[in-house]
């Protein structure tokens, strides 16, 4: 099998699929040219992240990633969320086949752009160095120009 | 789980129950070797001789000119290995192909880029058809070798084998094509088409794996591709896979005699797809809807991406392909609906189905209910669908 049995549970039966109206902070990473893009909703209350929605067009890890991720900041304060690994998501979900890492890298952007989000609407000062800007050039994308032409 | 529904048949195809019982007497009955002297390996000869020569005839090819290989892959490396080798000697170091071949193709021209050979790439127009009269404004004095697939393997189109046969014939150029989705499924006539050199694989046509063949016309000259034994005429050493050949041979020949029915058969529920799937909002077909194999089906659906889908149907029991960066294991989308002009977004929704004889009518209703309810579902989480649908995106198709 190509994923492990938690990936294609989180595929099939994504968790907290969906939009947030009056989110608190979204934040949306990847690129539709790469072939994913994930956007996250939170809503925040007292410093916890009390909801977490996500839209994803990506293939079955791409989702499965972001459901996880999902799951594992909600109820969380927005310190413990900031701490989520994209290695923390793979382990979750039993592991990912190494060509789809980049999958968990961007559900660990995804959480830190929402969270970006949040500060910079609520004028919250944070290190700017710890947050993906959302572009591409973030992940380990690489190119091969050869296959392109 | 459902019922499996096999709509890959361009990745591979079942083994005909007629040619699998053709190849078992090689194991345990016919199993000599072709080059020993005695009585027992000269029936294998003759077997495999025999093979040669209903091959040759499926292609309107002499027996001689028919080499055995262990498939299209390398039929197409050597082919063309073989095309340069001859281009070095007459100072010729000019190939023309097109941008959307099979990597076979492609590594192999790559290789030879390294070596000092320059490759024009013709494009492909948005019907994912080579332009004859491109082709006729790159030849040039130093070309020496055409290679243009028969057929395209992702999204089915037929080239003008016939035309860039004849140019390049009149132009003293070897010609090529890489037939491996065209052979057993359309009508191939080596000497009509004025081909010199043709890749074909035995899987593909309800033969076994492993088993492939090269047409090289007489006087062509092959470079040795495997070293230490006169089986191929001296050129490929190595103890014959003879059951493979001859169950190539009788699949070969059965594609070809039954080929009218199947792709009047495979033509109908193919346009039943299209005319079906086309009514998804934002979809489009790769590939001339009407050049091309009796048996491909390819779309785009914008808003989604092609791993997802395939999961989703494997899920529902449809085995089925797509040109996604992620089920190729690379991070771009398919070459060739790049090449046909598809931005990199909407080339990783894309949907190949190919069918078969076996493809039957309630096999194909089922995925026309099917995949419409799958592209709903994975658009209603897509943030590119959101996007399209409240125009922060243009819609692409």
């Amino acid at each position: 099998m190509l994923y492990s049995e938690k990936v294609m549970d989180h595929f099939r039966n994504p968790r907290n699929v969906g939009e947030i109206k009056d989110a608190d902070g979204i934040g949306e990473v990847g690129n539709a040219k790469c072939g994913d893009i994930m956007r996250m909703y939170i809503k925040v209350k007292d410093n916890i992240i009390t909801d977490v929605k996500f839209m994803t067009f990506g293939c079955g890890s791409a989702i499965a990633t972001s459901s996880m991720a999902t799951e594992l900041i909600k109820g969380k304060s927005l310190d413990e969320a900031l701490t989520l690994t994209n290695q923390a998501v793979v382990e979750a979900l039993d592991g990912l086949p190494a060509y789809k890492l980049h999958c968990s890298v961007l559900a660990e952007e995804a959480v830190k752009a929402a969270i970006k989000d949040y500060y910079d609407k609520h004028q919250i000062a944070y290190d700017i160095e710890k947050y993906c800007m959302g572009d591409c050039a973030c992940c380990a994308h690489a190119h091969d120009e050869f296959d392109a032409r | 789980m459902t019922k499996m529904i096999y709509l890959d048949n361009a990745a591979t195809t079942k083994v005909d129950e007629s040619v699998k019982q053709v190849m078992l007497p090689f194991f345990d009955e016919v199993y000599g070797n072709a080059s020993s002297l005695y009585v027992f390996g000269q029936r294998a000869k003759e077997k495999l001789e025999d093979a040669r020569a209903m091959v040759a005839k499926c292609l309107n090819a002499q027996p001689r000119e028919i080499y055995f290989t262990s498939g299209g892959s390398e039929s197409d490396n050597w082919a063309i290995m073989s095309a340069a080798q001859w281009g070095t000697r007459q100072n010729k170091k000019h190939i023309i192909s097109t941008t959307f071949e099979h990597h076979a193709v492609l590594h192999t021209l790559r290789k030879l880029e390294k070596q000092g050979f320059e490759v024009t790439y013709l494009p492909v127009n948005a019907n994912g058809i080579v332009k004859v009269d491109d082709l006729k404004k790159t030849i040039r004095d130093d070309t020496c070798l055409v290679t243009v697939m028969f057929a395209n393997n992702e999204i089915g189109t037929i080239q003008p084998i016939a035309e860039i046969g004849k140019l390049c014939r009149e132009k003293k150029i070897l010609f090529h094509t890489d037939a491996v989705q065209a052979a057993g499924h359309v009508a191939i006539d080596v000497m009509a088409m004025n081909i010199d050199l043709l890749s074909m694989s035995s899987h593909k046509f309800h033969g076994p794996k492993g088993v492939g063949a090269l047409y090289v016309r007489q006087g062509v000259v092959l470079t040795n591709l495997i070293e230490g034994g006169a089986q191929e005429r001296g050129k490929r050493a190595g103890t014959e896979n003879l059951p493979g050949i001859y169950g190539m041979a009788v699949a070969l020949k059965n594609a070809v005699a039954e080929m009218k029915t199947v792709a009047a058969r495979e033509t109908k529920l193919r346009d039943k797809l299209f005319a079906a799937l086309s009514k998804i909002p934002h979809s489009a077909i790769n590939g001339d809807a009407a050049t091309r194999l009796p048996n491909n089906f390819n779309m785009c659906f914008e808003g989604i991406e092609g791993e997802s889908l395939l999961l989703l149907l494997d899920d529902a029991g449809i085995c089925a392909s797509s040109g996604s960066a992620c089920t190729s294991g690379s991070l771009d989308p398919s070459h060739v609906l790049l090449a046909i002009g598809r931005p990199h977004e909407v080339a990783h929704g894309s949907l190949r189905l190919s069918l078969s004889k076996y493809t039957t009518e309630e096999e194909i209703d089922f995925v026309i209910k099917k995949v419409p309810e799958i592209v709903d579902y994975l658009r209603k989480m897509s943030p590119v669908w959101d996007e399209l649908e409240k125009g922060v995106r243009k819609h692409a198709l």
